[in-house]
């Protein structure tokens, strides 16, 4: 297990970091809000493309920078300081992974480079209740012949609402919470029988519900051995839940030093706020929580560069702690700073609102205490 | 020698491998008890007598220390080659061969802060168990506020004169020697305190043990009548104390919870996992069935997780030559925090079983873990107070101002 950035890393980061704080600070959220963009942002992903981000994951010979999780954390990290909504955990960390760990030769040739390239997004469209269940898809997929007939419902979709292509779990085999009998399916945004319901979220990222009715797809869409999907969606949702945590350690962090300056600059009977030991011991205990999960998140990361056999609990564990983290620090954020932190003009309601849909996306800490539990056999 | 490149710190695993499993005699090769550790000094009994020649043995190779320079009796091993070492002793679960403050937390002061002759006459000592120290800091009206501390010294021309009490003096009515805080200016808080040493068979000291609500007495009352100490004793500058006496804190902060105030494992204790499932009971998937419990002992086993995947990164970050005060400074307020949450999760597993004291009718595991839970109460108050630690956080780290 490695704690410490290569050169390579830093770089990453250092081009990252200063690319969310100058480009897609808070305010350009606000803005996309405001003007009714839904999160959604053209220039933006042109950018992360130039940038070479969506390929952070991707081996060269698709036309990727093959850099690895610990490098894409570094990018998430980036992102989650600014609540920048882009595409990048749905298609350069979940999509990229799912064709790569589960693609055909002729799929990967494919899909990889235009997703490096920023030409393709992806979205997984996995969960049909308000709450993350894998194994719970009853969405039916019936062999009509050269390929599958699609019908059911998608809820909360990430990306939905602008995404290019959707990786479809359903069900081949089997009742719901059976975890044999699922299958992974790429259906592109026009494809005939889908229908995309934008929403509108609290934390102005956007999202969407689907709904399948009769949608063919042939065989060459099938990712990953049918029946089979969840060993392929096991390792994929990992990857994701990882990068997700480093998106949420990046924002506890910038919380946390928003609220830290505010300490330092707030009076109140004539005393900066600050030195008041009640906020003090908050500010620590906050400060011991950031501390905590950067060392999951960063031992998670770097588990899957390495291979490792533990990354699934792994995974849960940065993935609990990091939502714990970020929701008392989001908490507290807005609790420290005030009526101030009430106001939609000041950015501590933002963080709040982005905090409870990341520790709702791809499993709560509540999911991922329950299967860190039985992972670890009780 | 130099075992810097892979090869030869392979060269040197076989060569320990092959002495432990030469030296390291069977029995110390099992789960310890309690009783059966080994602290070393005079008063030491060795109640299992293979424990006496392990000892020896690891001692005479320096590898009680087995940093600490050659010259003074330690190992001059490599942080690697002690890390080798420590693997190997792992492997086949030989037991530590010492238990001493001295190794802790007075000798790694000592060798830094130390005189020449200071270091050789006590150093040696200490690795071969021979001397075993107590630490004399809190007194009664100087607990958190360490730097009030009232007990005086006063230079008398060809010796220095003692007096004064301090208290939860760790096991000073077993130890042989003190390393001691004084105030040798009065007029001066910090500026005025000075670092002694004195054997305590002195005449004028007398100890009390206090009895803990777990019911064990490991710290005593401890009183200095016109102690009389020979001025060679005095460790670094007069009025000079302060400065290893917080080097000498951090290294008791990391040394407590480098381990996490010890683990339960080997010790006869189980887990609060394990003992979920056999007194709470499993569903046929082998679930705990009250599924609260469960979820607060796998919230408990993940802060843990994290806590030693911190201590691991801030280890791994100062070997990179980064900065890690920052990270260290949480490192004891979590690991009290992590130590209470388990022990209260094992009792609440437990059901009344764990609420016996002694005698028959409870397992014995059991009963460590009731005695265990009373005494980590006093994880968030030993060494530093939880609120002290987060006050040091928030001015040291965060950098927030004084109330004025």
């Amino acid at each position: 297990m490695t704690f410490v950035l290569t050169e390579d890393q830093e770089m990453l980061r250092d081009t990252a970091v200063s690319f969310t704080r100058d480009e897609l600070p808070v305010k350009h959220l606000r803005g996309l809000r405001d003007s009714g963009k839904n999160g959604v942002d053209t220039d933006a992903r042109n950018q992360l493309a130039e940038l070479g981000f969506f390929g952070v994951l991707i081996p060269e010979e698709y036309d990727g920078v093959g850099m690895g999780m610990v490098a894409l954390g570094q990018v998430m990290e980036a992102q989650g300081r600014t609540l920048a909504s882009t595409p990048l955990l749905q298609t350069a960390c979940i999509g990229a992974s799912a064709i790569l760990l589960g693609g055909t030769e002729a799929q990967k040739k494919e899909w990889l480079p235009k997703i490096a390239s920023g030409e393709v997004t992806t979205a997984l469209a996995l969960d049909e209740t308000s709450h993350h269940n894998p194994t719970g898809v009853a969405t039916e997929a019936e062999r009509d012949g050269q390929g599958y007939t699609l019908n059911g419902a998608k809820k909360y979709v990430q990306d939905g609402h602008h995404a290019d292509v959707f990786i479809v779990v359903a069900r081949t085999f089997g009742e719901p919470g059976d975890t044999h009998g699922l299958t992974l399916f790429l259906v592109p945004r026009d494809a005939k029988g889908l229908t995309v319901q934008a929403l509108k979220t609290v934390d102005s990222h956007g999202a969407a519900h689907l709904t399948l009715e009769g949608v063919h797809v042939d065989d060459s869409h099938v990712l990953g051995a049918p029946d089979k999907g969840n060993d392929l969606l096991e390792p994929v949702l990992d990857r994701g839940r990882i990068a997700l945590s480093a998106e949420m350690l990046g924002s506890s962090l910038a919380a946390f030093e928003m609220t830290h300056e505010y300490l330092q600059t707030r009076k109140q009977f004539g005393q900066l706020i600050g030195s008041f030991q009640a906020l003090q011991h908050r500010a620590a205990k906050m400060f011991t929580e950031i501390e905590l999960t950067t060392s999951c998140v960063a031992a998670a990361l770097s588990a899957v560069d390495e291979q490792k056999n533990d990354i699934a609990e792994l995974a849960s564990l940065a993935k609990a702690r990091a939502s714990e983290t970020v929701h008392l620090v989001s908490n507290d954020t807005v609790q420290l700073h005030g009526g101030i932190g009430m106001t939609d003009d000041h950015d501590s309601g933002f963080y709040m609102k982005r905090a409870r849909v990341q520790e709702a996306l791809l499993g709560s800490a509540s999911f991922h205490r329950d299967r860190y539990a039985r992972l670890n056999d009780f | 020698m130099a075992y810097d490149t892979p090869t030869d710190l392979d060269a040197f695993r076989t060569e320990v491998r092959e002495w432990l499993e030469e030296n390291c005699p069977p029995s110390m090769r099992t789960p310890m008890t309690e009783d059966e550790v080994v602290w070393g000094g005079r008063r030491e009994k060795f109640k299992n007598p293979d424990s006496k020649v392990w000892l020896q043995r690891m001692g005479e190779k320096g590898w009680t220390a087995p940093t600490w320079p050659k010259e003074y009796g330690g190992g001059g091993l490599t942080r690697e080659q002690a890390k080798v070492l420590e693997q190997e002793m792992a492997r086949i679960k030989a037991r530590p061969p010492l238990f001493s403050f001295g190794l802790w937390m007075f000798g790694p002061a000592l060798i830094e802060f130390g005189n020449e002759e200071q270091k050789k006459r006590f150093l040696p000592d200490i690795v071969m168990g021979k001397t075993r120290w107590c630490q004399g800091y809190s007194e009664p009206g100087a607990g958190s506020d360490l730097a009030g501390l009232q007990t005086k010294c006063e230079d008398k021309g060809d010796h220095y004169l003692i007096n004064g009490q301090k208290v939860w003096t760790s096991y000073a009515n077993e130890a042989d020697w003190i390393f001691c805080l004084v105030r040798t200016d009065t007029s001066k808080k910090h500026e005025g305190i000075s670092f002694i040493l004195f054997d305590m068979e002195s005449e004028g000291v007398e100890t009390r043990p206090i009895k803990l609500i777990s019911g064990s007495s490991p710290f005593c009352e401890t009183f200095f009548t016109d102690v009389k100490v020979p001025k060679d004793q005095l460790v670094g500058e007069v009025n000079g104390g302060w400065k290893i006496a917080k080097r000498l804190l951090q290294h008791e902060r990391s040394s407590i919870s480098a381990g996490g105030f010890g683990s339960t494992r080997g010790s006869g204790m189980l887990g609060p996992d394990e003992y979920a499932k056999i007194h709470v009971g499993t569903d046929k998937d082998g679930k705990v069935l009250d599924g609260d419990l469960r979820g607060r002992i796998a919230d408990h086993m993940m802060y843990a997780k994290a806590f030693n995947l911190t201590v691991k990164r801030s280890g791994e970050q100062a070997k990179a030559g980064q900065e890690v005060g920052h990270t260290a400074s949480i490192i004891k307020y979590a690991a009290a925090k992590m130590n209470q949450d388990k022990f209260e999760l094992m009792i609440e597993a437990l059901g009344t079983e764990g609420l016996g004291w002694e005698g028959e009718g409870f397992d014995k595991g059991a009963k460590m873990a009731t005695r265990g839970w009373l005494r980590s109460k006093g994880n968030s108050i030993e060494g530093g107070t939880s609120e002290i630690n987060l006050n040091v956080v928030a001015k040291r780290v965060l950098g927030l101002r004084e109330h004025q």
